[in-house]
């Protein structure tokens, strides 16, 4: 979708280190802590716990993030989004109701369930090297290393992880890093319908024009019917 | 604040606006409803606040400048190569390592979420997750490394990596001048995160330090 998540190459939000709409020098923080206030470490946990339900996948999970309204992707913090969106897909997908999120109490008479992450197993699943490859899947190859290709002019309303600013534009296929898990429909739970997955690289100046330096390069990772040939 | 602020105040905390309070609400629910184990919660916590974190990316920094075959590894099968170290999880399921050199530099954006290598940097400082960053990053690379402290000579290649897939960048950065009779722990202790992300240069030790 072209949502305010596309945010790269867009003017206006400040500098790194000056964020206007958050109003905080964010650069030069020293020893940042990894969440700055508990909630924020709770937040993150739970979203990781009820990851292992398998209700909802990453896809699904980024695509919660962007349909919060504009203005409130711009002002919440990254946890306050990561909190939101952990609601959204909790009722979304029957888990909870709306009523038990404003009451904070269950359903009278629901039943309890057992979680899928004990303690037991938590700190190996923090360690557990998952993948989204999918090399057996029966996807074709169009591209090859070398190869000129262009980026496809598609605004499509659900997810996508081909951003705007990398749409129409011609780049070079650097890169093949095999058959992955396709965000596109995963994100819908339309199934993972694995394609190809390259690393193309794009030269600044064809995607920024001459401001951008002739030796400078974008590199993105771009699903098989993400590109034509060039 | 006066009395008419107070009752405002109050009129909210109906459904709770803060953060804080709605994430304690809703853990206490999710525990309630046996969806989640908060003791799991905790360790959860404990490992990102203390186990993963840009130490571990640091020790495969130190490894590759000590040792050339292994250096080979993390280039061709970054995953693999860091697994070997013991690092591995969720968001590092498929690991590129790019190099610097004298002649190119890497920066790693993601300019959609906030995709970041998390069992090699842990999770990421609030300026890479924000609007300014990942707004900037791809179209002012050289704009946004000179807000870092960091003004590259336009004979050095700049190359961004937006993090659109699964695949996760971590910058392998130079050596710094100065280090060659150092240990792997001593140089791993100069390596910092933003040197990781490509935001800075790994600062030569100070004169006497080594």
């Amino acid at each position: 979708m072209n949502g305010i998540h596309d945010m790269g190459g867009m003017h206006g939000m400040g500098s790194i280190r000056h964020d206007p709409i958050h109003h905080n020098p964010i650069r030069h923080e020293e020893n940042e802590p990894v969440f700055h206030e508990a909630w924020e470490g709770r937040v993150y946990a739970i979203t990781r716990a009820l990851g292992a339900w398998n209700k909802w996948n990453i896809d699904a999970s980024r695509h919660a993030i962007e349909l919060l309204p504009p203005a409130d992707y711009l002002r919440m913090s990254y946890y306050e989004k990561w909190l939101a969106r952990n609601v959204e897909l909790l009722i979304q997908r029957g888990m909870v109701t709306r009523v038990e999120v404003e009451t904070g109490q269950p359903a009278p008479g629901s039943q309890k369930a057992t979680p899928p992450l004990t303690a037991a197993d938590a700190t190996a699943t923090a360690a557990r090297r998952g993948s989204f490859m999918r090399p057996e899947a029966p996807a074709q190859a169009r591209f090859k290393v070398g190869q000129r290709v262009r980026a496809r002019n598609i605004n499509p309303e659900g997810h996508t992880r081909l951003p705007r600013y990398a749409r129409g534009k011609a780049g070079t296929v650097m890169r093949h890093h095999g058959i992955f898990v396709f965000p596109d429909t995963n994100a819908h739970f339309l199934g993972e319908q694995p394609q190809h997955l390259y690393s193309v690289r794009f030269a600044a100046q064809d995607l920024w024009g001459d401001h951008a330096s002739a030796r400078d390069s974008i590199h993105l990772d771009m699903w098989d019917s993400y590109l034509e040939h060039a | 604040m006066n009395a008419r602020d107070h009752d405002h105040d109050h009129d909210h905390q109906v459904v709770p606006s803060d953060p804080a309070l709605r994430t304690k609400a809703l853990e206490s629910l999710l525990v309630e409803k046996g969806l989640v184990d908060p003791a799991a919660l905790d360790l959860l916590v404990d490992a990102f606040e203390n186990k993963i974190g840009p130490r571990n990316g640091a020790r495969v920094v130190a490894r590759a400048w000590m040792d050339p075959v292994y250096k080979k590894r993390l280039l061709s099968d970054g995953g693999a190569a860091i697994a070997e170290l013991g690092f591995a999880g969720a968001q590092g399921e498929h690991l590129v390592v790019v190099e610097n050199t004298p002649k190119v530099h890497n920066l790693v954006v993601c300019t959609l979420c906030s995709c970041y290598p998390w069992p090699v940097l842990g999770l990421p400082p609030v300026w890479y997750k924000s609007a300014p960053y990942r707004s900037r990053a791809v179209i002012d690379p050289r704009g946004v490394l000179r807000e870092f402290g960091l003004d590259l000579p336009e004979d050095v290649e700049v190359q961004v990596w937006d993090s659109t897939a699964e695949i996760r960048y971590l910058v392998l950065p130079e050596r710094p001048a100065g280090t060659e009779k150092m240990t792997e722990d001593e140089v791993a202790a100069l390596v910092t995160r933003d040197a990781m992300i490509g935001v800075a240069r790994v600062a030569a030790p100070q004169a006497g330090a080594a």
